[in-house]
């Protein structure tokens, strides 16, 4: 039985570090290559030499392929190919391909730096990288080489975050990476054709939740938003640079264009101009609102939302800031926090999920008094909210993922072990599919039964239909003819294209059978009586009597001669070829029955 | 030939004898040889190739051809159909006699043998479905008869062997359109064709073409929509089918899913895998809830327009359509709204400010939690939280028709409706409050929904501020601090946007009256009234103030302890409010005030107001004035037109009534004033004067008689008569006026000759009307009439003058309701300084934004009038798509209006304005006629000779400033 297996480097009951081989008819894929936030060693890039020991990757690998820019599924890449080596090409989207160096760069600067680490790739090390890349579109499938092909779908979760189908003969596999099913303000839900694949491998982060929807939440932020700004508060939202940010941004510009509000938005500088550059660019990528209405205005073209200036942070009046990083633990957002903190009626509201031991850990946690460097007490008087955006898919959208899909087996990386176990069981008793979970390093084989394309003539297949009925598409159809293999191909042909291609000569294969037959009269007496009779009998078939003296029912001869011994008994000899066993065995028995008695 | 006839003699025994006529038709047909047919054949001989044949085929298809020559041409075509061996041309043959057959008034049975005949040797599968296509078009000619339809459907199931899919299609459409619906005929019928048509359509669900398989199931709707009960059975298959992987084929399975949950509502169907057993209508609903979260949206708009008309489901699964059971961890989560509600119940003032305030409660079963199969779960929560919006708004209206037929579900979808106020497209926002709107008075908002909703107060859209304020006119609100809560949104909203005032009010009113009781306690707070200290008075002019008064008045009412919490200068302003917006403002019976209506109060009936009283009685004072002397009708006149006419701008609702019949009176007061003794007893020259001033009023009359014809909704013929009788006297005046100041008899003769048609067509329309008319002008004119039309025109001057001064004035009958056509501009409001500046030569676009109300068609009769300072004028016809209804006889236009001027010196005001436009043939006295003639008499109309186009100016003009430059070089 062919087979695929799968074996994930990192993801593998586990939140980060994205890296999964797979390895399908005789080709070896790896689905992403992230790193893990949560470590600065070793551990931080997935563990390549499980790949080989001393060969070069290039060799043992087709093709790489990125979902999307988030750095746990690209953060390794420069590490891989440049670092490790490999020089096959590696496939991302348009979008993706476009941003992913901007957060690479910005990660290698924090780490070397700010940290001040050594042995690290460097910016050229990026670009020579990003040279290697492939850009693909949508629905477009790429062959990557003869057999294997790659295509793109939609995956919502960030700008150009896409799922890919890999594809070798018959069998398939579809990694989603990450994915969300519920669309936000500016991207559209994931979406799959049912495309049958053998196996999916699905990100699981909210395997099991199922979310409220996502109109509540907005509608809060919102609201608590326009309060602060009514009441003459600022307003401060930490947030990292890509994805949410620009959500809450569209959020914010469309409600205050709504609203006719005035007070300022800012967002600080940097990076997320360059990327706002980009979101402005791949409008094909977003939502239905933002396509249909950007020819008369590019909704990533903010008109109330500024660039930010340290300055503005002491204007008096009310203003909205979004400021990097997310979590309160350095940078700008934390400046501004420092100084809106002793005013109760500003607020901060914190989007995300916040590391512990980060400011934003504690404040959400309830605590007031904050110990800042150098002793000082920092008392927060400022209303703290939290809100979560999340663009993952939750238990409900996964099941309705593999439901479009409809996959003979599902394998979920990307999750915690334990929320795994239950949507595993969920998938199996729903689906009655086979589930896999593997943890990183292990590999699990998903046995598969591909189909056989075979070739055929249109003429045979014509042919082979017009027999019996019609044909029905859900029902197999048994056909005759030859199977040829041949230069890795199979092809059906008829018998006689078989020979001539084989260059045999056509055997023939006749069966004849003597029946006696008590009969006094001569010969050709005794022929014209079995004649009689048969032409009786047999009144739908062609039976001639040939003037030497045989007969013919169809191909089928009867001869009829003397017994050499005893003259009263005929010896009839029927013969037949194998193609009318049927009709030739039939006339035997009816033979052997013997002659009616004739008056 | 022989065998043939004598057939058709057999036939004709035993059928029905209506086929005889049949018979005659076809016969005479035949003997004409038209032209066309020949032509054609000649062309067809001519062509040496295939592509040649085509090519006259194509041009011949061009034409139109007539009834009479159908046939032949029929012949000649099937003729070469048989002669022909190139597909493509057979084809295009084919189609043409499925348009020929088309052609109104022939009668295709004829043909349809051969056309059936040419069936049986095509092998070309284009041509076979292109054939059967003509053959339905044949069988969709014929309705009433059986036999034939019969014969074609048998044709069709012949044919549905075909191993293309192109004709197994066309013969599901030709059995769907055709198939007999009768239980009975079929039966009737020959033994073939008394085949189940179900049957052999059901076997074609499962085909193994996608497009097949759609026509099936749109074959099957056909028959259900022609008025076959479809048989429960297939009901099973239909599900199947809603797997499919087409997205066509999931689209009409829907549909008949749908059908059959309404054809079998309560019939009981086994759920899979367990042995219980629901309902079909709530196994059906569970389906396609499911579609809901289908992967094309196709299939999702449909799914989700379908469920709002299923109303008989079960409200056990109508409820699950809003809950998604929510979890987090495995544990149960409760959604945002149950919180809300949650915290608004225990009485608690805050929303949840801490962190893991939503934190999940209780552990949940894992083995219980069902994540995909539960069906009806959750799917308007995924249906409005859709991609496409298209999906959204059918989503929101589905919620509305199950809403509207249940209240508890009304109650629940409010959080979700409520929630769509905030949606990123403003049409689904819109929808959504409409929605709301429709569903109020089954529901009452909790203080925090109606934050919610009041947020939305501040949107710049006024369709949505205006359609918000419709909803809370009709909003039952709970708690009193809702009630303040609304108030001060909307003043806010007042402030923010002043234009809204109007509909701000009016919001105020219905809110006011809905909830005295709630406004109660808030009287002394809204009034800033202080048991101990004076306050200062409100300036009466502020908008926000007036809008705090039309609410605690309104609420006043029905609650007679309020004025008592009152200050003086309260009462002042009642009396001054009640006076000058007393559309706003309801009587109110003030203590130690004398209550207007109290005076009058024991002789009116109940239903009938004082204002109402008023304008009968003074309409009936005008109507006796034969007995005062000429000066005393003149000052009376005077006087009741001055009465009605501020009437009308007190009580909005008596305006229409009121301005008519002012106008009516002013008409008559011009022709008395025209008629004057002295002016007529001197000789014409002299008095040319005296003579302007006539034919001036001759015009005005003519004037106004357009705009009470035109101008008003809901004028009853009654009322065209006499406005029609009033038009006839203005042109007798006309023709003295002409007769006395011209010389010569020439020009005379002519004008007379108008004015006796336009009598005798005055007559003709509204002969049924003239026995009220009793002593009017137009009755003495008739009795003159044999005189008049032999009479020289000095002489018939002579007549109409007697007449006119002698005849009496007759009563103008008021209709039930009459409304004025107002408009009113609202953008460009004229006050900006700032001149548009453009380039000259080039245009400038204006945004116009106006109310109309009370014009019946707008679309064909607004326009709008651009008046340039050099008296060039521009009509502008506004296109149908900017108008909008936004309620029962108001309209919005919103447009664009292109300027473009040479160059100006210095920037100059023109004016814009709305007209009416009106035609006179197509007013409702041509109706009328055409009516009549059509009831009365069968003589032909001669085409209303005086059809009068003109506008009627009804908005205020609007100045804007505008300065085309120079172009620069």
């Amino acid at each position: 039985m062919p087979e695929i297996k799968v074996t994930p480097l990192g993801a593998g009951q586990d939140v980060g570090r994205s890296c999964i081989l797979v390895s399908i008819a005789g080709k070896n894929v790896m689905l992403d290559c992230g790193m893990h936030m949560g470590y600065n060693d070793d551990r931080r890039f997935p563990d390549f030499s499980y790949i080989t020991q001393n060969g070069r990757l290039t060799d043992f690998l087709d093709c790489v392929i990125i979902s999307h820019f988030h750095l746990d599924h690209c953060g390794a890449l420069p590490y891989f190919s440049e670092m490790v080596g490999y020089d096959g090409p590696i496939y991302m989207t348009h979008p993706t391909k476009a941003i992913c160096p901007i957060l690479l760069e910005d990660y290698r600067k924090i780490t070397v730096d700010k940290k001040g680490e050594t042995n690290f790739f460097t910016s050229q090390m990026i670009k020579d990288c990003m040279k290697k890349v492939v850009a693909v579109h949508l629905h477009q499938t790429v062959q990557v080489d003869e057999e294997l092909e790659i295509k793109a779908y939609y995956a919502g979760h960030v700008l150009g975050a896409a799922m890919f189908q890999i594809k070798v003969g018959c069998e398939s596999v579809v990694y989603t990476g990450d994915y969300n099913m519920t669309p936000d303000r500016h991207l559209g839900a994931a979406w799959i054709d049912k495309c049958r694949p053998d196996l999916l491998i699905s990100e699981s982060t909210y395997a099991t939740t199922i979310r409220d929807s996502k109109r509540c939440r907005e509608r809060d932020f919102l609201k608590k938003v326009h309060e602060t700004v009514e009441r003459g508060g600022k307003v401060l939202i930490p947030v990292f640079a890509l994805g949410r940010a620009q959500e809450l941004c569209i959020l914010l510009e469309t409600f205050w264009e709504r609203m006719n509000l005035k007070a300022p938005i800012y967002f600080s500088t940097g990076l997320t101009e360059k990327a706002n550059h980009y979101y402005k660019l791949f409008i094909t990528w977003t939502n239905q609102k933002i396509r249909k209405t950007f020819v008369q205005r590019n909704m990533f073209e903010f008109k109330h939302i500024k660039a930010f200036d340290r300055a503005f942070a002491d204007n008096p009046g009310p203003m909205v800031v979004f400021a990097t990083p997310g979590m309160l633990h350095a940078g700008q957002s934390l400046q501004i926090f420092r100084k809106w903190a002793g005013n109760e009626k500003n607020m901060v509201i914190m989007p995300g999920y916040c590391v512990q031991g980060t400011v934003g850990h504690k404040i959400l946690s309830g605590q007031r008094k904050l110990e800042m460097e150098g002793r000082q007490i920092l008392e927060v008087k400022m209303q703290v909210e939290y809100m979560s955006f999340s663009a993952h898919a939750d238990a409900k959208g996964i099941m309705q993922l593999i439901r479009q899909a409809e996959p003979r087996n599902v394998l979920l990386v990307h999750g915690e072990a334990k929320k795994m176990e239950f949507l595993k069981q969920k998938i199996e008793q729903e689906f009655h599919v086979s589930c896999f979970m593997p943890a990183n390093g292990e590999t699990s084989t998903i046995l598969t039964n591909p189909c056989i394309p075979v070739d055929i003539s249109l003429g045979l297949l014509k042919r082979e239909t017009a027999i019996g009925p019609l044909p029905d598409a859900k029902k197999p159809k048994l056909m005759h003819g030859t199977l040829l293999m041949k230069d890795n191909s199979f092809r059906l042909v008829s018998p006689e294209q078989a020979l001539k291609e084989l260059g045999l000569a056509e055997h023939q294969l006749r069966f004849t059978c003597r029946v006696h037959i008590q009969d006094p009269r001569k010969e050709h007496e005794t022929v014209l009586r079995v004649y009689n009779h048969l032409k009786g009998i047999l009144k739908d078939y062609s039976v001639q009597h040939l003037p030497d003296g045989s007969i013919t029912v169809e191909s089928i001869l009867i001869q009829a001669t003397a017994h050499s011994e005893d003259q009263g008994t005929k010896v009839l000899l029927v013969s037949w070829t194998w193609q009318d066993e049927e009709l030739g065995s039939y006339l035997t028995s009816l033979l052997k029955k013997g002659l009616p008695q004739s008056t | 030939m022989a065998a043939h006839l004598k057939k058709r003699v057999y036939e004709e025994f035993t059928k029905v004898v209506q086929q005889q006529h049949e018979d005659l038709s076809t016969k005479k047909l035949r003997l004409t040889k038209p032209s066309k047919s020949a032509a054609l054949h000649v062309d067809l001989c001519k062509a040496t190739s295939p592509a040649d044949a085509l090519q006259y085929l194509l041009q011949f298809a061009r034409k139109p051809v007539e009834v009479e020559s159908v046939e032949g041409v029929v012949r000649i075509l099937l003729e070469h159909y048989y002669k022909e061996n190139d597909a493509s041309v057979r084809l295009k043959i084919a189609s043409l006699l499925g348009l020929l057959s088309k052609t109104a008034g022939f009668s295709p049975d004829c043909i349809m043998d051969d056309a059936i005949n040419t069936l049986q040797n095509e092998k070309s599968h284009q041509v076979l479905a292109q054939l059967l296509d003509t053959l339905l078009v044949i069988g969709t000619k014929l309705p009433e008869n059986p036999s034939v339809r019969m014969r074609l459907v048998e044709v069709a199931c012949k044919h549905l062997t075909d191993s293309s899919h192109g004709v197994r299609n066309k013969c599901l459409q030709l059995i769907g359109c055709l198939g007999p619906v009768e239980k009975g005929v079929a039966k009737e019928a020959e033994s073939q064709a008394a085949k189940d048509v179900q049957k052999i359509i059901g076997d074609h669900f499962n085909d193994q073409d996608p497009r097949v398989r759609t026509a099936a199931i749109k074959a099957m709707l056909q028959l259900h929509e022609r008025g076959l009960k479809l048989q429960q059975a297939i009901y099973g298959q239909a599900c199947k089918l809603l797997a499919d992987d087409y997205e066509q084929v999931r689209s009409a399975a829907v549909q008949l899913i749908w059908v059959l949950s309404q054809l079998y509502p309560e019939s009981i169907v086994p759920i899979p895998s367990s042995n219980e057993e629901i309902r079909l209508v709530d196994d059906a609903f569970g389906k396609i809830c499911h579609m809901v979260s289908d992967g094309s949206w196709v299939v999702r708009v449909q799914a989700a327009k379908l469920l709002g008309s299923m109303q008989q489901v079960s409200s056990h699964f109508l409820e699950q359509t809003l809950d998604k059971k929510l979890m987090s961890d495995l544990r149960r989560k409760r959604t945002a709204h149950e919180r809300a509600k949650e915290l608004y119940s225990s009485g608690e003032f805050s929303s949840g400010r801490k962190w893991g305030d939503d934190a999940p409660k209780e552990e949940i079963d894992t083995g219980a939690v069902n994540l995909i199969e539960s069906g009806a779960c959750g799917a308007f929560v995924h249906g409005l939280e859709d991609e496409m919006y298209e999906v959204r708004i059918a989503a929101v209206e589905a919620l509305c028709m199950l809403a509207q037929s249940s209240p508890s579900f009304a109650e629940k979808c409010l959080d979700f409706l409520v929630d769509m106020f905030n949606d990123e497209i403003e049409e689904v926002r819109l929808q959504s409050i409409h929605t709301m709107r429709k569903i109020s008075n089954n529901i009452t908002l909790r203080e925090d929904q109606l934050d919610t909703v009041l947020a939305v107060l501040e949107d710049s859209s006024r369709d949505i501020r205006e359609a918000l304020h419709e909803l809370l006119c009709c909003t039952n609100v709970s708690t009193k601090e809702g009630i303040h809560l609304a108030l001060v949104e909307l003043l806010k909203n007042l402030t923010k946007y002043p234009t809204d005032r109007e509909s701000i009010w009016k919001c105020l009113k219905f809110l006011g009256s809905r909830h005295p009781t709630l406004v109660l306690p808030l009287v002394p707070e809204l009034l800033s009234t202080h048991p101990f200290f004076d306050t200062p008075e409100p300036d009466m002019d502020d908008p926000a103030y007036i809008a705090v008064l039309v609410l605690i008045f309104n609420a006043a009412k029905s609650c007679p302890t309020m004025p008592a919490l009152f200050s003086d200068h309260t009462f002042r302003h009642y009396a001054y409010l009640r006076d000058s917006l007393s559309h706003l403002v309801p009587p109110l019976r003030l203590p130690g005030r004398k209550l207007v209506s109290s005076a009058v109060s024991p002789s009116i009936t109940p239903h009938e107001d004082p204002s109402q009283q008023f304008l009968h009685q003074s309409l009936e004072r005008v109507y006796n004035f034969q007995h005062l002397d000429p000066q005393g009708i003149q000052e009376l006149l005077e006087f009741t037109i001055r009465d009605l006419q501020r009437l009308g701008e007190l009580q909005s609702e008596l305006a229409g009534m009121a301005d008519f019949t002012a106008t009516y009176l002013q008409c008559q007061l011009l022709l008395i004033k025209a008629l004057q003794e002295k002016l007529w007893n001197v000789a014409a020259p002299l008095y040319l004067k005296q003579n302007a001033l006539a034919s001036a009023a001759a015009k005005q009359i003519l004037e106004e008689t357009y705009k009470m014809e035109f101008m008003y909704s809901g004028v009853e013929s009654r009322q065209v008569v006499i406005i029609h009788h009033m038009r006839l006297q203005a042109k007798a005046l006309q023709l003295i006026v002409t007769a006395r100041t011209t010389r010569g008899v020439e020009p005379l003769f002519g004008m007379c000759e108008k004015f006796l048609q336009e009598v005798d067509s005055f007559q003709r329309c509204f002969i049924s009307e003239l026995p009220h008319m009793q002593g009017s002008f137009v009755d003495k004119l008739l009795d003159l009439m044999p005189r008049l039309v032999t009479s020289k025109p000095s002489e018939v001057v002579k007549i109409l003058q007697t007449t006119l001064r002698q005849s009496t004035f007759l009563h103008l009958p008021l209709p039930e309701q009459l409304h004025r056509a107002t408009a009113n501009i609202i953008e460009p409001t004229g006050e900006s300084d700032n001149p548009l500046r453009f380039t000259s030569g080039l245009v400038v676009a204006l945004d116009v934004d106006a109310t109309l109300e009370h014009v019946q068609d707008p679309q064909g009769t607004v326009k709008v009038q651009v008046l340039y300072p050099d008296g060039q004028a521009q009509l502008i016809h506004p296109k149908p798509a900017d108008f909008r209804n936004p309620g029962p006889g108001r309209h919005r236009l919103i447009t664009q209006v292109y300027l473009s001027h040479t160059a100006w010196t210095e920037p100059c005001q023109i004016e814009v304005r709305l007209l009416l436009a009106y035609n006179s043939n197509r007013s409702k006295a041509s109706a009328r006629i055409a009516k009549s003639t059509w009831s009365e008499s069968l003589e032909a109309l001669p085409p209303s000779e005086n059809g009068i186009e003109g506008t009627i100016p009804f908005s205020k003009p609007v100045k804007v400033y505008i300065m085309p430059k120079p172009a620069r070089r």
